[in-house]
C-alpha cells in the first residue's frame, strides 16, 4: 500500500544586512529549492523575488546599516515552497508603496517599488507581517505543481 | 561568489558597454560608474550588450532609468542588445520595452544609431 509521504524539509540562513551577501542568499535558495520539483525557471524567479525582498530590507529596513541580521527560512512541503525572511529593522507599510509607474520614473530619473512589484508578479503569494520595534517578516510562497 | 564585470568598447561614435555575470544591488554601482564616465566624456550614444549577463534584479534595471533622461536630453540614447530570454522577461514584466529600444544583436543597435545620424545630417 502506498502511503502519501508527508515530507517536509526546512533550511535556514542568517546573514548580515549587506548587499555583498545577496549572491550567498541566491545560492542558498537555489540549492535548497533544487529538490522541490520546481522547474529551473521557477527557482530562478524565486531567487529573484528573495533577492528583491532582501535588497529592500538592506536599503529600507536597515537603511544600509551593515550589522543587521536577515533570517531566511525555507520550508518545503509536498505542494508548496514557503520562504520567510525576517529582519529587526524599521517597519514599513507595504500598502504605501504604489505599483511602479515607469513614465514617472523616467521624468524623475528615480525608481521605487520595482522590487515589490516583481515579488508580487513572480510569487503566488507575498505577505508582510510587522511587529513594530520587534521584527518584520515577509513571507513568499509558490505552489509546486507535481 | 557571483561576479559582475563590464567593459567599454568604442565602435565609431557609439560606446558599447558589455555586461557579464550578475547585476544586483551590490554590483549596480559598477555600471553606474560606467554611465557617469561616458557622460563625463560627452559620450551619449550608448549600446549595452547583455550577451554575457546571467542575472539582473530591479537594482540593475534602476541604473538604466537613472541616466536615460540626461542622455536623451543630449541627443543620445541607451539601446539594449542581445539579452537572453530570462533577462528580457524581467525588463518586459516591468514595462521597459515601452521606454527602451531592445535589439537582437549589438550590430543592429549600432546600425540604428548610424541611421539616425544619417537622418539628422540630411
Amino acid at each position: 500500500m502506498a502511503l502519501a509521504q508527508s515530507k517536509k524539509n526546512t533550511g535556514e540562513l542568517i546573514v548580515k544586512s549587506r548587499t555583498e551577501n545577496l549572491s550567498l542568499i541566491r545560492d542558498f535558495i537555489s540549492s535548497q529549492a533544487s529538490s522541490s520539483g520546481l522547474s529551473i525557471e521557477e527557482i530562478e524567479n524565486i531567487m529573484l523575488a528573495v533577492d528583491e525582498a532582501c535588497t529592500n530590507i538592506i536599503k529600507h529596513a536597515y537603511k544600509s546599516y551593515p550589522e543587521g541580521d536577515i533570517v531566511i527560512k525555507l520550508e518545503l512541503n509536498r505542494d508548496k515552497l514557503i520562504i520567510s525572511i525576517t529582519d529587526h529593522g524599521n517597519t514599513f507599510d507595504p500598502g504605501t508603496v504604489p505599483d511602479p509607474d515607469l513614465q514617472k520614473y523616467y521624468r524623475n530619473g528615480k525608481v521605487g517599488g520595482l522590487g515589490m512589484y516583481l515579488m508580487k508578479t513572480l510569487m503566488d503569494d507575498v505577505k508582510y507581517i510587522s511587529v513594530p520595534g520587534k521584527y518584520n517578516k515577509v513571507q513568499l510562497s509558490k505552489s509546486i505543481n507535481a | 561568489m557571483a561576479e559582475f564585470s563590464t567593459s567599454i568598447v568604442g565602435k565609431g561614435n557609439v560606446s558599447v558597454i558589455n555586461l557579464s555575470g550578475y547585476l544586483d544591488a551590490h554590483t549596480a554601482p559598477t555600471l553606474e560608474n560606467n554611465f557617469t564616465e561616458l557622460i563625463d566624456q560627452n559620450q551619449f550614444k550608448i549600446v549595452v550588450n547583455f550577451t554575457d549577463l546571467a542575472y539582473i534584479s530591479s537594482a540593475g534595471l534602476g541604473v538604466f532609468m537613472a541616466y536615460i533622461e540626461k542622455i536623451r536630453d543630449n541627443k543620445g540614447d541607451i539601446k539594449l542588445a542581445s539579452m537572453n530570454d530570462k533577462v528580457f522577461n524581467i525588463f518586459d514584466l516591468l514595462g521597459f520595452p515601452l521606454l527602451y529600444e531592445i535589439f537582437g544583436t549589438e550590430e543592429e543597435a549600432i546600425k540604428k544609431f548610424i541611421e539616425s545620424d544619417g537622418i539628422g545630417t540630411k
